[in-house]
């Protein structure tokens, strides 16, 4: 991504300054290094120890940080044991019992129950149909222990997500200089990956459920915090002028006035908050989650597809199921009911309790319908190890040739010349592609950012991410760009495309790994792979955003002009539509970097890896290091595009170009 | 100001100003008394409001009327201190509503003032009756006590039987009774209005109109009343006031107004009203002279009410006072004179 590649047209000006930026780069890429070789190869000796810093920091933290009356290394604990208690609780009723009393945990058919009648409650017969269908799908597949274990983390994890980014967002939206404080802290915590804070959690909190859950409540919250933000600052001027002209107070203010009137924006949060929360417990499973994330991940290290495929299916099933649900809660109009007895007010708490009441009665005299037997569990995971088999055996020289192919003409080439650049321009370059695009605040930022990545010493394995992220990036946006345009012209194609976008971006990102080792073992082409699946949603998405954006009234004028359906497609509607896939482009680019490093596990030797080594090692320095030069390269790219797609708007003449007007 | 009615002013406001900017209250403060809009503009300064004065007599339907941009939003949010103003004084009884507190507005706004929104502004999770009797739960009425009252505003405004009722199954039309209904349940005695029937058809906004002017005949509240729509000001207001850029440019009767506007920015407006409609009789009358005409008619009746007297071929009639005495003649020449100007 550099500023020469900037498709559009400029003023002459402009394009010669590019050139020559661009001439000088490669210039002193070919022939510099005889010249300056330390701005090829940053000497040992200049190289910054921050992760020495950082673990000393984190021992600090440990042993001697104190705030008066109690220690870190106490509050630690003590938030350790506030989470402890309930998880444990919500354990026991989902999945261990209490032993000691002789109690059992609530059955299979209890619960599927009760999530037949949460999707009856939330959206009729169709969507208990489907939760209970999930839930069912789950028990058959006997991973019924895995998914407690995993739903019970999320039933922790999500209210306090919740809770705690409302009332962050709340504060926030009270206090401009909060606001102000919290915004940076948020946009790393979007572009860190979340591996990289898994380590310092780790050490902090130990191996464990309560370390996975508090690492999910700080994946989880910030999305919060922002929507939370955002809903209250949409609430209609008119409201909260209504809300001071009858003199509420500051509570009154909020409860009363701004959270019900944002309502619905907050509930949509929630979801994310769950969909996220479901993501980060699968993730987790590497500091001790346990549950579906750990099958999956236990199934990967030993190399059992078929298990891990199993284990893969029951998180979309999961995430399908909580999504639905979550969804149909968000819109339900939760106005009391009326009616003359109890049981017509009550409907739906009443067939619960009589279900888990009846379950639980039958579970204590038949066995099978306390613990789903082993005997009627189908196994599907020997299916699919011998499908692979068999796919490997026929396909196996077409696909290694593909795979060969692409490595030796496009990947490792794109690899070789990256890791060739020398830092200093590189550097250079990015400064001046943000000086053009931004101002000089964008300039310093971007070749700030840059030297910082230079002088940790993780250049090479910088510029893998980034040859890795490039490629993939190219991929998804060759394949998801033409699908949106597609499916942008045709309505009916549309929703079924959306439908299966929509699914797609519910599932946890470990899911994607599993197809794309079993058909490609390890290894580069198979992270790539992996990514791409991830990744081309966005590209669909804002893709088919920007084009059915596009004023109706243009492509009237064109129709009225005569152009053929394929010039109002090339000379308006894409035209128009670029800078929504610009933006496209950049989370597609978001979307890359985050599952670039889950691909860690699958042998790649990127920055992810570096996280992923920290991680097996316990060295919150190095792990978080490297998980900042990632989150530096999303925000390198991310500024950088974002100012080329608001220049292009203001080119347009569309809202929201604003500042950077040319 | 004199006020030749007899009634005290309730609001005044004096040399008011609002600025958009930062730094706008120093910089007005060292630049003022009155900086001319060259200087504001120069200085990057946005003058919402530009040294307005104004007053607002008891039980008076007073309309600032203005284009969009105008300030009039502004300037009743300024009112009530929704908006801080940059400089000026506005008195509500002769108190200075920029010196009070932030708990004494509160309780002014509480308990003294009521306001009707453009667009409504019906909380959405909340029923009819619980939406009009918010303002009272906020002051901390019990339920009882307040539910009671606010079923009395909502037959008020004519929707009873839709008390349980939710905004978004009510049309627009409903849907500002309920505004109106709310605005009056804490028994305000200022009434602000920001533009309440902008947003209705034409005919929901004829509809009410009447209302509007139903209710003020029962409640004879102090009303300061918002619009853009000039045929509305002279259809409600006792005075209205002319706003452009900030600035007010004429202040007077609707006959005022449109027999003799100030500028050439206000006859715009006024050149499309029939003089018939606001030329009242009391200003085109002449000395009583001769023979007492048959007929009578009261002096603040418009030219196109006192028409059909003529019909029937009489040369002049009577105009007579609100205790019935006659103060002078109207003839049938100044009447078709007025209705052939349109």
């Amino acid at each position: 991504m550099t500023a020469a590649a900037h498709p559009a047209p400029a003023p002459r000006g402009r394009g010669l300054g590019r050139a020559l930026a661009l001439g000088a780069f490669l210039a002193f890429a070919s022939w510099g290094a005889a010249l300056l070789p330390w701005a090829f190869d940053l000497p040992r000796a200049w190289r910054a120890p921050f992760a020495g810093w950082l673990n000393q920091f984190v021992k600090w933290l440990l042993n001697d940080a104190s705030f008066g009356l109690f220690t870190f290394a106490e509050l630690t604990r003590f938030v350790s044991a506030l989470l402890d208690a309930p998880y444990r609780l919500v354990l026991a009723l989902l999945s261990a019992g209490w032993p000691e009393m002789g109690l059992p945990p609530l059955s299979w058919i209890g619960v599927i129950g009760l999530a037949a009648v949460l999707g009856h409650r939330a959206g009729g017969w169709r969507l208990s149909l489907l939760v209970a269908a999930c839930f069912g799908f789950i028990a058959a597949l006997g991973r019924w222990e895995s998914a407690m274990l995993t739903l019970a983390s999320i039933v922790i994890a999500v209210p306090l997500g919740v809770a705690g980014g409302l009332a962050l967002g709340i504060l926030a939206h009270r206090a401009p200089w909060f606001a102000r404080a919290i915004a940076p802290v948020l946009d790393l915590m979007q572009t860190i990956p979340v591996f990289a804070y898994l380590v310092p959690i780790l050490i902090l909190f130990g191996f464990g459920p309560v370390a996975a859950i508090v690492a999910t409540l700080i994946y989880a919250m910030p999305p919060m915090v922002r929507v939370t933000l955002l809903a209250l600052a949409r609430v209609p001027t008119e409201i909260v002028d209504l809300g001071r002209m009858i003199g509420c107070s500051n509570r009154q203010m909020t409860w009363r006035v701004m959270i019900p009137a944002a309502k619905d924006a907050l509930l949509l949060g929630a979801n994310q908050v769950i969909m996220l929360s479901l993501n980060m417990v699968i993730i987790a499973s590497m500091i001790g989650a346990g549950g579906l994330g750990f099958d999956v991940l236990a199934a990967l290290r030993r190399l059992d597809f078929g298990a891990g495929l199993e284990a893969g299916f029951c998180i979309v099933a999961l995430a399908v199921a909580m999504d639905r649900l979550s969804q149909g809660f968000a819109r339900l109009d939760l106005a009391p009911r009326t009616g003359p007895t109890w049981l017509s007010r009550h409907p739906w708490l009443t067939a619960a309790v009589a279900i888990l009441a009846l379950s639980t009665l039958a579970g204590a005299i038949w066995p099978a319908a306390g613990a789903f037997p082993e005997a009627w569990r189908l196994s599907s995971g020997d299916f699919w190890s011998r499908v692979m088999q068999e796919i490997n055996v026929t396909f196996f020289d077409t696909l290694e040739a593909v795979k060969t192919a692409l490595l030796l003409n496009l990947m490792i080439p794109v690899k070789r010349f990256l890791i060739g650049l020398p830092w200093l321009g590189v550097a250079a370059l990015l400064g001046f592609a943000g000086w053009r695009l931004g101002g000089p605040r964008l300039g310093a930022l971007t070749a700030g950012l840059t030297v910082l990545i230079a002088f940790t010493g993780l250049w090479d394995q910088a510029m893998t991410t980034v040859y890795l992220c490039g490629v993939s990036v190219l991929f998804a946006m060759l394949i998801g760009v033409p699908i949106g345009v597609v499916a942008a012209e045709r309505a009916w194609l549309w929703t079924g495309v959306k439908a299966a976008v929509d699914t797609l971006q519910t599932l946890p990102s470990f899911v994607y790994l599993m197809p794309a080792v079993m058909l490609f073992r390890v290894g580069d082409f198979t992270a790539m792979l992996a990514v791409v699946a991830y990744s081309v949603v966005p590209a669909i998405r804002y893709t088919v955003l920007g084009l059915h954006g596009v004023d109706p009234r243009l492509v009237e004028a064109g129709r009225a002009m005569g152009c053929a359906e394929g010039q109002i497609l090339r000379r308006i509607k894409l035209k128009l539509a670029l800078p929504e896939i610009m933006l496209g482009l950049n989370q597609t680019i978001m979307f890359a970097l985050s599952m670039l490093v889950i691909t860690a596990l699958v042998g790649t030797r990127d920055l992810g890896q570096e996280v992923y080594i920290a991680l097996t090692k316990a060295n919150a320095g190095a792990g978080l290091v490297s998980g900042l030069c990632v989150a530096f390269i999303a925000i390198i790219a991310d500024r950088l595009i974002q100012a080329g797609a608001a220049r292009m708007r203001a080119r347009l003449g569309l809202a929201g170009g604003g500042a950077h007007g040319a | 100001m004199s006020d030749p009615t007899g009634r005290a002013a309730r609001l005044v406001c004096r040399n008011v100003w609002k600025l958009f900017g930062a730094g706008a209250k120093a910089w007005l403060a060292a630049n003022g008394p009155a900086p001319s809009a060259a200087a504001l503009t120069g200085a990057g300064y946005v003058g919402a409001i530009r040294g307005v004065d104004l007053e607002v007599r008891e039980g008076e339907i007073f309309v600032i009327m203005g284009l969009s941009g105008s300030g009039k939003s502004t300037l009743v949010r300024c009112l009530s201190r929704l908006i801080e103003p940059t400089a000026g004084e506005i008195l509500f009884d002769g108190r200075d509503l920029l010196a009070a507190s932030e708990a004494e507005i509160t309780q002014i706004r509480r308990h003294r003032m009521g306001m009707v929104f453009q667009h409504f502004a019906l909380l959405p999770h909340m029923s009819v009756v619980e939406n009009v009797a918010f303002p009272l739960e906020v002051q901390g009425v019990a339920r009882g006590e307040r539910m009671a009252r606010a079923a009395k505003m909502v037959a008020l405004v004519g929707l009873e039987g839709r008390e349980g009722a939710y905004p978004r199954e009510l049309s627009g039309g409903q849907q500002q009774r309920v505004g109106i209904a709310r605005s009056l349940a804490a028994d305000p005695e200022l009434w602000f209005l920001d533009e309440p029937f902008s947003a209705l058809d034409p005919l929901i906004r004829r509809e009410m109109q009447d209302e509007f002017l139903r209710l003020q005949k029962m409640l004879h509240k102090t009303i300061v009343f918002i619009t853009h729509d000039f045929d509305e000001a002279i259809r409600l207001a006792d005075r209205i006031a002319v706003m452009k850029d900030g600035a007010i440019e004429q202040v007077g009767t609707p006959e005022d107004i449109v027999l003799s506007p100030a500028t050439p920015y206000v006859e715009e407006f006024t050149r499309a009203v029939p003089r018939a409609k606001v030329a009242r009789l009391r200003s085109l009358m002449r000395p009583a002279e001769g023979p007492a005409p048959a007929r009578s008619l009261p002096e603040t009746a418009t030219v196109a009410d006192a028409a059909p007297a003529f019909l029937d071929g009489a040369e002049e009639v009577a105009v007579t006072d609100a205790e019935g005495r006659t103060v002078g003649h109207l003839h049938r020449g100044a009447v078709v004179e007025i209705m052939l100007q349109g």
